[in-house]
């Protein structure tokens, strides 16, 4: 029963504060990432899970146990790192078996459990090879086996894939999600790839400058980020400084810089505050028609990639925003210098205060 | 005449040939990416054109010059390696005015140049500053600004993102690419990010196993790949084996395992050929109901998955075959659950047809 629980857990370097007062439950069987810019204190996190680094304040529990005091050895964890740190001289085999040799586990029992992890990552036929002959993925791999030979029921892993290629790393990361589910583990994943974590976790922490800022599923961070930052590290967004003008039961209008006003399904603040839209690009279209929530503009870049095309458009106002769209068989043309009227439904408009620190500030990502 | 030609090089470390008779012409001004996995030979190409390494046989041509044996830093081209390299003990400024100033341009010019270099990657506050004080994204910009302010017009960019943070990466690619058109430079950027050289280049050259596998624009390498190799590297794709059934003057019927039989409109196949047909996710789509003139199958919905504002379907064949779907969000009238009987579309005219590979076709396809 793998839960894993911190409690106002705390780390200072110096007078940075890497972990401020982080409170935080994985559940048992749960594949948690933790998601942050550069420096918003994953690493440490994990490593304080894992038993690396001592936090100078709060507790961290595991299946129930305080673990504050306890080695790394004695936490029943696996731990992965981001640079794959096999044995070179020793063959796949070897360097699965190095922990149970250590432990003195008898040879029949060591055996058996080295056969069941080259089973799991389907690597019995390469045993016999060295690290340097196998792939980056294949290496990675056998570093997932070693960690886990040794009964570990909780999985951290630190930037495992982020070693590797783009499409490697695509593709491992399905089977890591299988692999935890299969065996019923529990992870817990530190990336600094947001799209890594969104696609194989139950549920998403978003971290920045020690602490969370918010924590969800991923489609809830996606469709409805609590938090403008998060608005911005996950996924695309377009933001539009603004003001509330009026305020109903279920809409709101906010007039955004220029004059132009749109409707939005609700908002926190009240008349007169300035506040920050945001809107995902593919969520606005370029409309002929008359809607709600229109905003004339000119289309000053057109960006292919693969099957979807990025539209930059400059509004009236100044402002530029993107939308995107996936390309249909029968593609209307898109071309610079046309006029366009962008809409965007009132239902994903997001709207946040407008942030203390400033736009710039609350959306930086180094 | 093109800015950079390449002529038949080949490079041959030992008995691995890293590059076999690579021919390639880039015009000036344009912005070039180099993809391919670890190990296509991408590194060594720019390696070669920067002047680093000597190519084994072949001509390289900057500026309708043969280039073979001229150094680095008579090429006009700067190389920009994959650790920013900036010297540590010196500020901003100093490492962005490094070049003019070996140079021995008067005081004034190199102010300009430097202070507008600065400005340009926005970087103009923080002249002051040493690169152990800056986030990785910032010493990238200043690496880049020091390769311009060298005056150089060609910019060699290998892995110029590659050391940052995913968001991060994402944000610089279409600044890189603005800096490279505002200044009017021509840009070799090496990469193995399909993502990243589709949105920023040109022009993509595909480089497998050390040779060219393709070169396009970003379209036309992603609309009509010519192998299935690079299909399966850039935009990937559903891939199903089959026997070519019938031949007409629309298409071809191709029958998939099982008996299952798919049209296709791509001609100029024979009867009984095996063949691969390849089926981007994004145009299968998943519902209900038959679409009318595409292919339709009746299957099983295997797992639902989430990823960058779409929505990744993997759905059960009749046959046992497993075809994905990538839909965006926006774009999904509705979501369905794992188990749930559907029909997945797709239309002939987005079937691309492929000869069965003789080493296999997991060897064509895999990454790993």
């Amino acid at each position: 029963m793998p839960e894993v629980r911190l409690v106002n857990v705390t780390k200072r370097y110096g007078k940075i504060v890497a972990n401020d007062h982080i409170n935080l439950t994985i559940k048992d069987g749960e594949y948690v990432s933790v998601i942050g810019p550069s420096g918003c204190g994953k690493t440490t996190l994990i490593k304080s899970i894992a038993g690396i680094i001592k936090p100078d304040e709060g507790e961290i529990y595991i299946d129930g146990r305080l673990v504050n005091d306890l080695p790394i050895e004695e936490r029943g964890v696996g731990y992965v790192f981001q640079n794959i740190a096999l044995f070179p001289h020793m063959t796949v085999w070897d360097n699965i078996v190095y922990g149970p040799k250590v432990r003195c586990l008898p040879p029949e029992e060591t055996r058996a459990l080295a056969l069941e992890m080259l089973e799991m990552i389907k690597l019995s036929a390469r045993s016999d090879a060295y690290p340097s002959e196998l792939s980056g993925g294949t290496q990675q791999k056998t570093a997932v086996a070693r960690a886990l030979i040794s009964r570990a029921r909780l999985l951290l892993l630190d930037e495992p894939l982020g070693a590797l290629d783009v499409k490697v790393r695509a593709e491992l990361r399905y089977e890591l999600r299988r692999l935890v589910k299969d065996l019923k583990l529990t992870a817990l994943h530190v990336t600094h790839d947001q799209e890594e974590a969104m696609s194989i976790s139950d549920r998403v922490v978003v971290m920045k400058k020690g602490r969370i800022v918010e924590a969800g599923t991923p489609i809830n961070l996606y469709v409805r980020p609590k938090n403008i930052f998060t608005a911005n590290f996950v996924g695309e967004a377009n933001f539009l400084r603004g003001v509330v003008t009026q305020v109903n039961k279920d809409r709101s209008i906010v007039e955004i810089r220029g004059g132009s006003k749109l409707v939005t399904k609700n908002t926190d603040g009240g008349v007169g505050d300035p506040v920050v839209i945001a809107f995902r690009p593919e969520f606005a279209s370029i409309v002929r028609k008359k809607r709600l929530n229109r905003l004339s503009g000119k289309i000053v870049d057109v960006l292919y990639s693969g099957s979807i095309v990025r539209l930059k458009v400059e509004l009236a106002n100044g402002d530029r925003v993107v939308v995107k769209k996936a390309l249909s068989f029968e593609r209307p043309t898109f071309n610079v210098g046309d006029k366009v009227t962008v809409n965007i439904p009132p239902k994903d408009i997001l709207v946040y205060p407008y942030p203390e620190e400033g736009l710039d500030r609350a959306l930086a990502l180094e | 005449m093109s800015l950079i030609k390449l002529v038949n090089v080949t490079k041959r470390f030992g008995e691995i040939t890293a590059l076999d008779r690579i021919n390639l012409s880039i015009e000036d001004g344009e912005y070039v990416c180099i993809l391919g996995p670890t190990g296509a030979g991408k590194t060594t190409l720019l390696r070669i054109i920067a002047g680093l390494l000597d190519p084994d046989e072949g001509e390289v041509y900057i500026e309708g010059r043969p280039v073979n044996g001229v150094p680095p830093e008579r090429r006009n081209a700067v190389y920009m390696f994959q650790e920013y390299a900036l010297f540590p003990h010196m500020t901003v400024w100093e490492n962005v005015s490094y070049g003019p100033v070996i140079k021995d341009w008067d005081r004034d010019r190199i102010d300009r140049v430097t202070s507008e270099i600065l400005e340009m990657v926005r970087l103009a506050e923080r002249k002051d500053a040493f690169p152990h004080e800056l986030s990785g994204g910032m010493q990238q910009r200043v690496a880049l600004a020091r390769g311009i302010a060298s005056g150089a017009r060609i910019l060699l960019l290998d892995e110029p993102l590659g050391a940052l943070d995913a968001r991060l990466r994402v944000d610089l690619r279409t600044q890189l690419r603005s800096l490279v058109k505002d200044q009017g430079l021509t840009a070799v950027h090496v990469t193995h990010d399909q993502e990243e050289a589709l949105m920023i280049a040109d022009r993509v050259v595909i480089l497998r196993e050390g040779r060219i596998e393709q070169v396009g624009t970003p379209h036309e390498i992603y609309s009509e790949p010519r192998s299935i190799f690079v299909t399966s590297f850039v935009g990937g794709a559903n891939f199903v084996e089959g026997n070519v059934a019938e031949v007409g003057d629309s298409g071809s019927v191709v029958e998939l395992r099982g008996g299952l039989r798919i049209q296709v409109s791509k001609r100029g196949r024979s009867i009984g050929e095996k063949v691969v047909v390849a089926v981007r996710r994004e145009d299968v789509t998943v519902g209900t109901e038959k679409v009318t003139g595409s292919n339709n199958i009746l299957g099983m919905v295997g797992s639902v998955l989430f990823i960058g504002g779409s929505i990744e379907y993997e759905v059960r064949l009749e046959n046992g075959e497993r075809i994905s779907s990538r839909i965006l969000l926006s774009d999904a009238p509705k979501t369905y659950r794992v188990g749930e009987r559907v029909v997945v579309s797709f239309p002939p005219e987005r079937c691309y047809v492929f000869p069965y590979p003789k080493a296999g076709l997991l060897k064509e396809i895999e990454a790993v």
